[in-house]
């Protein structure tokens, strides 16, 4: 299509082109853009809809920049003594915080405002969902191996810090829901020894709950978080910049190559346009379906609370463990451990960190330091992706856990049976877990290696004459079997040179029933088998083209 | 071969360093067979599939406008405080209307711009594909040698090699630094001191202090409270006026709950002892992290917090029986005053809600 005229406004003759070209000029003597355009604009970037995951997460981000925004220009952050005069009956004449009471006003009487603040939520939801698909999309697809080490840890961050901004934000309202939350977290943080009480009073400007918090809360909330989010997403995007993206396997994809479609103008329309399908859906939701509505769970006081309280579902892990753990605590030299809030802080940070560690890990039981731009396809790497199940299937109990309350009262069940259930699953569960997957991993890629190997079955049954009955099956074309046989073959480490005994048995731990890829010598004999089987049959029938119908 | 068979990537090459688990492949295994032959759309082969992807593109465009129009729209006529079309003004109704009309009109306007221009790169913007090559990092370029070269020279200039008083200095100011930046951390907040181990209840150290329900203030009389009843109680005086800088701190911490048990149930004799013919107040703050504990089951005797489901037997002294929590619930030491008035005698005898490392050190 370019071969042919330039029309329209792109007619080298054209005023439009003209005073185009006038413009560009102008701004590229004091920018030099064109060098920029020449470097980026035919970028090229891969094509999968596993992609699309962190373009959500980047896109609800900056729904949440500008919803938010919109609500910082009506939300008082301050938890001076109000009475509620607003058009929500049932709360009228309450005293309440002015951020309680500014909420309902933003929600109610400004025009469009509820729209916004559920917006806000549910971009922020949606943020996390979106960033926790998209880290695993990465983890499983082994996306994470060098040179994109950092580039992990920066999302990761990035992970941490939208739960962080998630609760910093919900807390803002000062209703008894997110009230409840803050306690929790003074609860936990005072329970740390030595400087617990301290960090306790310092956080919240003295006693729990004071009048510091929610204009501290609101500080870190649109200032400091936002910032640190949008300097590591700069991180992010220059980092994929510089590594160029990583693509599946497949005929003509290489480490040394990225084959795709350039920035401009494939991508610019495709990811620009999911830009607004995102931004258009979050709408859609918020509009359809209501979130958060504070109203209804009243004013902050620390006397109440109800039943079924919890927090949005990326904190619900951290309310699991808490939920689970048995009600120990022992004192020493008259000082209290309060293992029951110690050893659930503990262990999130281990399970968070052990995520953000492997990479390092898998590298030092494989030894492999190549770079890697091919992605893996998951069930290619069986111990990387049970872990990445068995990681998964924990977090999902803490979720549960968190939520036995709801299950117990749904389906009628003790929640103290429920209760222990869940402990037993949080150490039985991972493990099944992980050895399912593996066993599924391995599975699939001795049915990939029969495919190479034997081909496609036809489901066409020849009996010979001396009773054998014989499937003719199609073999692979050379593009289909690339992709099942371009994957590394592995061994397990044996210990010494410089390889140590715990890194061997690691490494045997990965590797000792590693499934090799085909190799072509093992094909040739294949392919010899299957043309004797095809000549009996061809013998009988004619050549396999008479068989199809 | 230096090391064992295993030492090799499958490239032929040799890992940097230490021993590698990747094995070479036979014969340098199979051969990338490069792009496959490209399939053409539709809308490439036929004009008229062409053309009606043209239209379905400027269409969903147009659907965009209708959006933004609906979107405006809905400010004028469907309002919460003002006109609105299907429901009477300054209600929740018209909230909702409102807020389904802007977000539909919204949606609406925002989706099909991204429809639209997803649509057009798929159909008509050209879809071969493209192949870049990418810069693999060795280890040995004249750019990265360049850049330690001006590393070290910089370095050289500087002198830190030949000044070892400075770069001791140096190291010793940056290291004193960050302790000034604990002073202005510590302004944040007070210092925690006895605060922790008493709450407004002290004041029934020095006479006898009434027990009312919480919200209305009203004194509560032994016989109002009935078994199985459970009544949320505060202090006298805890209001909004006397406290008008630490009214939610004192609430926090002085909230409680009055049961009544049958002696006879009773499991443990010094905890009926603190309570008045069965009636007995404990703290109303989980001692896990500090959930308000407001679930009582009348049948069992049981509070159970609605957080992480602590339970507590409040005829055996609030006792754990199940849950995350380990203290039972503080008592509050009860009486009844010359009007038949319940009223608490003493603080509680330790530091209610979650457990703090200094909290059986008494201050």
């Amino acid at each position: 299509m370019s071969t042919t005229e330039k029309q329209g406004l792109l007619n080298p003759e054209g005023r439009a082109f003209k005073l185009g070209s006038v413009g560009a000029d102008w701004i590229d003597q004091r920018t030099s853009m064109s060098s920029v355009v020449k470097n980026f604009a035919r970028k090229v970037f891969p094509d999968h809809w596993s992609f699309m995951f962190g373009e959500v997460a980047l896109y609800s981000f900056v729904v949440l920049l500008i919803s938010g925004t919109f609500l910082t220009m009506f939300f008082v952050p301050s938890m001076d003594e109000v009475t509620y005069e607003g058009i929500y009956e049932p709360l009228y004449g309450l005293e309440m915080s002015r951020a309680y009471a500014s909420t309902l006003d933003l929600s109610f009487e400004v025009k469009g405002g509820l729209l916004f603040r559920q917006m806000h939520h549910w971009a922020a939801l949606l943020f996390m969902v979106a960033i926790f698909v998209h880290m695993f999309r990465v983890f499983f697809t082994g996306a994470f191996r060098k040179p994109r080490e950092l580039n992990w840890l920066v999302g990761f961050s990035l992970m941490i810090l939208g739960m962080v901004a998630g609760f910093s934000g919900y807390s803002l309202p000062d209703d008894v829901l997110s009230g409840n939350g803050l306690r929790i977290a003074d609860g936990l943080m005072k329970s740390i020894p030595l400087v617990g009480t301290y960090m306790s009073m310092l956080l919240f400007g003295g006693e729990f709950p004071g009048t510091d918090i929610i204009p501290r809360l609101f500080t870190i909330h649109i200032l400091l978080v936002p910032a640190a989010i949008m300097g590591l997403i700069a991180i992010h995007l220059v980092m994929l910049v510089v590594h160029k993206h990583a693509h599946y396997p497949g005929p003509g994809a290489t480490d040394r190559n990225v084959v795709g479609y350039p920035l401009f103008p494939v991508y610019t329309a495709k990811a620009g346009g999911f830009f607004f399908i995102v931004f258009g859906l979050i709408a859609l939701v918020s509009a359809t379906v209501s979130i958060n509505s504070v109203w209804a769970y009243g004013p902050y006081d620390p006397s109440p609370v109800s039943a079924g309280s919890q927090p949005d579902w990326y904190m619900l892990f951290t309310d699991g463990g808490l939920r689970l753990i048995p009600g120990w605590e022992f004192t020493i030299f008259g000082y209290v451990i309060s293992l029951n809030m110690l050893i659930p802080m503990v262990f999130y940070g281990l399970f968070l960190a052990a995520l953000a560690l492997w990479p390092f890990l898998e590298q030092w039981v494989t030894g492999d330091d190549r770079e890697h731009h091919v992605l893996d396809l998951p069930y290619n790497a069986p111990v990387r992706t049970a872990f990445g199940v068995a990681w998964i299937t924990e977090y999902i109990l803490l979720v549960l856990g968190a939520t036995n309350d709801l299950v117990a009262i749904a389906f009628h069940i003790s929640i103290n049976d429920l209760t222990w259930l869940y402990r037993i699953g949080f150490f039985v569960a991972p493990v099944v877990a992980f050895i399912v997957t593996k066993r599924i991993c391995l599975a699939i890629q001795r049915h990939k290696r029969d495919l190479v190997l034997h081909g496609v079955e036809t489901a066409k049954v020849v009996r010979m004459e001396n009773g054998e009955m014989l499937e003719i099956h199609e073999p692979l074309n050379e593009y289909e079997r690339w992709t099942l046989v371009q994957h590394d073959t592995f061994r397990p480490l044996k210990e010494g040179n410089g390889v140590s005994g715990l890194r061997a048995k690691a490494s045997s731990f990965f590797f000792k029933d590693q499934i090799d890829p085909v190799t072509p010598r093992e094909l040739r004999a294949a392919l010899e088998h299957g043309g004797h089987e095809r000549h009996k049959i061809e013998a009988l029938t004619g050549p396999y083209r008479e068989l199809e119908p | 071969m230096t090391h064992n068979d295993l030492s090799h990537n499958h490239d032929g090459t040799q890992p940097h360093r230490g021993v590698s688990a990747v094995v070479a492949k036979e014969d340098g295994g199979f051969v990338n067979p490069g792009l496959p032959p490209h399939e053409y759309r539709q809308s490439d082969l036929d004009p008229k599939a062409e053309r009606r992807a043209e239209k379905m593109v400027a269409g969903m465009f147009i659907l965009s406008i209708i959006g933004t129009a609906i979107f405006i729209a809905s400010y004028f006529l469907f309002t919460p405080m003002g006109y609105n079309l299907l429901a009477e003004s300054k209600t929740l109704q018209a909230v909702k209307w409102s807020n389904l009309f802007t977000g539909i009109g919204l949606a609406v306007a925002m989706f099909f711009i991204g429809a639209a221009a997803v649509h057009w790169a798929k159909t008509l913007m050209p879809d071969h594909e493209v192949t870049e090559e990418r810069h693999i990092y060795s280890r040995t370029n004249p750019v990265r040698e360049e850049a330690s070269g001006i590393i070290v020279d910089g370095l050289d200039e500087s002198g830190v090699a030949r000044r070892p008083l400075i770069v001791a200095s140096m190291v010793g100011a940056l290291a004193v630094l960050p302790i000034a930046v604990l002073f202005p951390i510590s302004t944040l907040g007070p210092l925690p001191g006895n605060k922790l181990h008493h709450t407004f209840w002290a004041k029934a150290k020095k006479e006898p202090l009434r027990i009312v329900r919480d919200h209305d203030n009203t004194p509560i009389k032994a016989s109002d409270v009935t078994v199985g009843s459970i009544f949320h109680v505060m202090p006298d005086g805890l209001t909004h006026e006397n406290n008008e800088h630490d009214f939610l701190e004192q609430r926090a911490k002085a909230a409680a709950v009055l049961v009544r048990i049958d002696p006879a149930d009773a499991k443990n004799q010094e905890s009926l002892s603190n309570g008045y013919e069965g009636i007995l107040a404990f703290s109303k703050i989980c001692t896990h992290v500090g959930c308000p504990v407001a679930l009582y089951e009348q049948q069992t005797h049981h509070m159970l917090c609605p957080c992480h489901q602590s339970t507590f037997d409040v005829t055996d002294g609030a006792k754990v029986i199940f849950g995350p929590a380990h203290r039972p619930l503080p008592q509050l030491p009860i009486e009844v005053d010359d009007e038949g008035y319940l009223v608490a005698t003493d603080d509680f005898p330790e530091p209610i809600g979650p457990s703090f490392w200094n909290l059986h050190k008494d201050k």
